[in-house]
């Protein structure tokens, strides 16, 4: 340290260093100008997640039923309110199209004698949070090989009856051996909160990829945006 | 602290100053005017090269925007540790931080800074750490066993403990030791994100720092060693070697401090 006073051009350097720092880190700006610019770069890592990242070899780690999140501390969100439930349950279907050459109605019943993998599974929300449940259902890569998608088919498109909540998901993740059409959690028939009656659940994705309120599955060469995405989410939400 | 100003530190008896950079030293002294009065006349010396003053600002800015990203996606969930479970102490728990501290406006608008910054903040990093391997450069800033003395003689001169600063080369083992550790620190915070990115792609990573919940809070630690780093740093050079700003913004240095081991 020298040995005299700082001088007003010190203090002066300091204010600029110190004012231009608080300026880039400054308020909730979104990009302004730079916002396709961030665009673009969350094209690249959606691109990143699914050609280097993912992986159907990759398998998440598998819990102990006692490691389960009490379930009243295991957040569930929806869009409408109150919580959207079937009126007529015993006619609910699922309808798959689009880009398929054997396009199917399948019934809880069809769907409940598919293949069925029960896993317990951490959950990582966009938010930070996580928590563990036991979630039951059909591998989709089972309902993917029974509707025989056209090599035009790239990428599946997800309805619901939650009021226009609707996502998007690239095929290889729809195909993760983890990945499934949950129709229980915790060993019990899904609930309204948590998507009843079928929702997506997989161990690659963020819990807003999970949609919930399933009606329909559509299979397209364009890729579909999301509810949450269309509004700004990283696109592929992958984990 | 108590170095007059106008007293040239040493260097390291044992790592002189090469004859070419006391050449190089000699010439842009005899290129520069003479002051009016001559207390003390230091010659003008190369002291950084472009590729180091390039990462530094750019990692300025990047570190900046990715801490305040950051901070957005924090509040979204500001806990540390599984729901239903208990949280692991953190002085922030609950809290949220202030917008002037914060980038993204929500938490998408957070997310996509701090991924779009990301990439760029690796590859400054990997920039700087090929530039000191190749140039040998990494020989003045890591920090070896035999820097331990050093550090501690370093440590007892702040202090005022030790009256005379003790010799050294471009940088002393105290700089030593902070210029390896913070390198280290961003490698830290570079692998526990990648951690908390990918938990199931990157399955073993997430593992070694102990689950999706530690590394995000470890994420979160490294955060505030870079802030405490940050604030002395800015501090030191104002207060230690307000030369060597100049230095890093245009290469050249005039102060007291040799610019080579």
């Amino acid at each position: 340290m020298t040995d005299r006073p700082l001088s007003r051009r010190d203090l002066l350097r300091m204010g600029l260093t110190a004012g231009a720092a608080s300026l880039a880190g400054a308020c909730g700006w979104q990009g302004g100008p730079l916002l396709p610019a961030l665009r673009g770069a969350s094209r690249l890592n959606d691109w990143v997640g699914e050609k280097v990242f993912l992986s159907h070899r990759h398998l998440a780690k598998e819990y102990p039923v006692s490691a389960r999140t009490p379930e009243r501390n295991f957040p569930a969100y929806a869009i409408s309110r109150p919580l959207p439930q079937l009126q007529d349950p015993a006619s609910w279907a699922l309808e798959v199209g689009g880009k398929v050459r054997k396009p199917m109605r399948l019934t809880m019943e069809m769907l409940q004698a598919l293949p069925r993998v029960r896993y317990t599974i951490k959950h990582h929300c966009v938010e930070g949070w996580s928590a563990i449940a036991t979630w039951t259902g059909a591998p989709l890569a089972s309902v993917i090989h029974l509707v025989e998608p056209t090599d035009e088919a790239r990428y599946v498109r997800f309805d619901t009856f939650d009021a226009n909540y609707y996502n998007g998901w690239d095929l290889e993740s729809a195909l993760h051996p983890q990945t499934i059409l949950a129709y229980a959690f915790n060993d019990r028939p899904l609930e309204p909160a948590h998507g009843a009656p079928l929702r997506v659940y997989s161990s690659v994705k963020l819990g807003y990829k999970m949609t919930k309120y399933l009606t329909r599955m559509t299979f397209t060469s364009e890729r579909p945006g999301g509810y949450w995405e269309d509004q700004g989410y990283p696109w592929l939400g992958g984990v | 602290m108590i170095q007059d100003p106008a007293q040239d530190i040493p260097p390291t008896e044992e790592e002189p100053i090469p004859p070419a950079a006391e050449a190089e030293a000699v010439e842009s002294a005899v290129a520069t005017e003479p002051p009016p009065v001559a207390p003390a006349i230091r010659p003008l010396v190369k002291r950084h090269h472009g590729i180091v003053r390039f990462a530094h600002w750019a990692n300025t800015l990047l570190l900046l925007g990715m801490i305040a990203s950051g901070l957005q996606i924090y509040i979204a969930f500001s806990h540390f540790g599984i729901r239903g479970g208990r949280y692991y102490p953190n002085p922030w728990d609950g809290k949220p931080f202030p917008e002037w501290a914060r980038l993204g406006g929500w938490l998408a608008g957070g997310l996509n800074w701090h991924f779009a910054l990301a990439w760029p903040f690796v590859l400054t990093g990997l920039l700087y750490l090929v530039y000191l391997a190749v140039s040998g450069e990494w020989r003045s800033l890591l920090f070896r066993p035999r820097d331990v003395p050093r550090a501690w003689q370093m440590q007892l001169y702040y202090l005022r403990l030790r009256k005379e600063h003790p010799p050294q080369g471009k940088h002393n083992a105290l700089q030593k030791l902070a210029y390896t550790s913070i390198v280290l620190l961003g490698a830290l915070s570079v692998l526990t994100g990648f951690a908390i990115y990918k938990p199931t792609e990157l399955r073993w990573l997430t593992a070694l720092f102990g689950g999706y919940e530690l590394a995000r809070y470890w994420h979160f630690w490294a955060v505030w060693i870079f802030v405490a780093f940050i604030l002395v740093h800015v501090a030191l050079v104002f207060l230690v070697d307000p030369a060597s700003l100049r230095a890093m913004i245009t290469g050249w240095y005039r102060g007291r401090f040799p610019s080579h081991d």
